[in-house]
């Protein structure tokens, strides 16, 4: 197994597949369970650093630290020593001597995650690197795959959006690759990034186009806070050449799949209507995230490193 | 938990044959019958990996002999382990609980060897965040021994004494190729340290 967990590129595919095979017996193990918690990292410490906001990520990791026993230490950079001037590297000192097992960084530089794994003893997991990765994103939409459509291997599996300042997108990309899946990116030219081409997905302009040849259709959200120059003419503009609206969602085949990694903007990328129906995995998104950061915790926690500690 | 198929390198003893653990199965069906009354409000959980296919027969056995269907499941016990720190992760196995859920049955846990008693301690644990059991008891098709923990059977396929440096290997058709169970080694080595069977 891996020491940390910093880009969907560290998993090769066995490890991947290890981690989804794990997330499902977690979540068989804890069904229907009068105690919905495991003693497996009892005493062990889960540190959350976060620099920038986040619920959908933050609140995951905490309930998967939790529901594992280990004890959760919830850092955000708001009302810290950072909004004082600190620097990661100080900071991550400070962890060290606190004694986290486990260290779990949102920060908005990309690379963030791999200098803190060179300053800190523990396990480091990336909860998104600017507009670099977000591994555990890319492993809760593989696990989400799997268990709605059975399988990864073949899946034809559309892009849409801002790649460019999408993390997801990327970890996507490459876990999916590893995994079987085909990628299609979908977006204006001018939401994709430089070497584009070099990433193992096809690249399609025209949306209408990509759907009736789509398993699953993954919609990003247009990260306007990262954007400084203008992308596209208008909203409305964009909506309606890469929006999931309802007519678009008739063209996809009967059993595709919606997925979105949130947060959603209603009525831009995608219409309230498809986001809503039952074709629509997003809710289990959620649900499936906890599944499989516990999986990431027990497997990067539970191995030979704590010994002797 | 040991591997998923079961290599014997070394040259091993046959201690039980296919035709003896038939037997063996069919007398600890009779027991259970027997201990409870017609196996009343019994449900059989096996611990992977060879837990759980025995935890199957057991459960045909009882249905063929009395014509009582008994439900049965499988119960992973890997993230209650003590060792966990000690040792690297390991995968872990299927857990499925019968409907029923297990409040206020006879769980009956069943498991191929009873060794350390460690893996039992384990189970017991995780049991008890499953639900509340009227009762736990413990089915295992060899005894060999060497506990570390007050633990014991109360149904025993066969009580086999070992000393640390042998080891013992079941193997069941369902997850290896044949039915046996065989005995191994007995030059000096490292004693275990418990959890491995």
């Amino acid at each position: 197994m891996i020491t940390h967990l910093l880009s969907a590129a560290d998993l090769d595919r066995d490890t991947a597949t290890l981690l989804l095979d794990t997330a499902r017996q977690l979540g068989a193990a804890l069904s229907g369970r009068e105690v919905k918690k495991l003693p497996t990292l009892r005493g062990r410490t889960v540190v959350n650093l976060f620099y920038e906001d986040s619920t959908r990520t933050r609140v995951s990791f905490e309930a998967a630290a939790k529901r594992l026993s280990a004890d959760v230490v919830n850092f955000s950079a708001k009302g810290s020593s950072v909004s004082k001037g600190e620097s990661l590297k100080d900071t991550a000192w400070t962890l060290q001597a606190m004694g986290a097992d486990a260290v779990v960084i949102r920060h908005p530089a990309s690379g963030a995650a791999h200098r803190l794994a060179q300053w800190v003893d523990g396990h480091v997991l990336n909860a998104g690197d600017g507009t670099h990765e977000h591994p555990t994103q890319a492993l809760l939409d593989a696990y989400t795959m799997r268990e709605r459509m059975g399988r990864l291997e073949g899946l034809r599996v559309a892009i849409v959006g801002d790649v460019l300042h999408s993390r997801v997108a990327r970890s996507n990309v490459l876990l999916l690759n590893t995994l079987g899946a085909e990628v299609t990116l979908v977006a204006p030219p001018t939401l994709l990034p430089v070497g584009v081409e070099s990433w193992p997905a096809g690249v399609e302009y025209d949306f209408d186009a990509v759907l009736p040849k789509t398993d699953v259709v993954m919609m990003l959200r247009v990260q306007r806070e990262r954007m400084t120059d203008s992308f596209f003419p208008s909203v409305r503009e964009y909506s309606r050449r890469y929006g999931l609206d309802v007519r678009r969602a008739g063209l996809l085949p009967d059993d595709a799949l919606v997925m979105h990694p949130g947060p959603m903007v209603r009525g831009m990328e995608i219409a309230p209507e498809v986001a809503d129906s039952p074709r629509s995995a997003i809710v289990e998104q959620v649900a499936n995230g906890v599944l499989v950061r516990m999986a990431a915790l027990y497997l990067l926690l539970s191995g030979e490193k704590g010994a002797g500690e | 938990m040991a591997d998923r198929v079961r290599n014997t390198p070394e040259p091993s003893r046959e201690l039980l044959s296919e035709a003896d653990i038939g037997r063996v199965v069919d007398r600890i069906a009779h027991q259970i019958l027997e201990k409870t009354r017609g196996a009343r409000e019994v449900t059989l959980l096996g611990i992977p990996t060879r837990g759980v296919p025995l935890s199957v027969r057991l459960a045909e056995r009882i249905r063929s002999f009395e014509g009582v269907d008994v439900p049965h499941g499988a119960l992973d016990v890997t993230l209650y382990r003590d060792d966990l720190r000690l040792r690297g992760a390991r995968p872990l196995g299927p857990t499925s609980v019968p409907s029923g859920g297990i409040d206020g049955r006879r769980v009956i846990l069943v498991d191929d060897v009873l060794y350390s008693g460690r893996t039992v301690r384990a189970a017991l644990n995780a049991l008890y965040d499953v639900g509340r059991p009227l009762q736990v008891q413990l089915a295992v098709l060899v005894d060999r021994g060497h506990r570390e923990l007050p633990i014991r059977a109360d149904y025993v396929g066969k009580n086999i004494p070992t000393s640390h440096s042998e080891k013992v290997s079941v193997l069941l058709r369902e997850v290896d190729d044949r039915d046996a169970v065989l005995l191994a080694g007995g030059e000096p080595q490292k004693p275990s340290t418990g959890g491995d069977k």
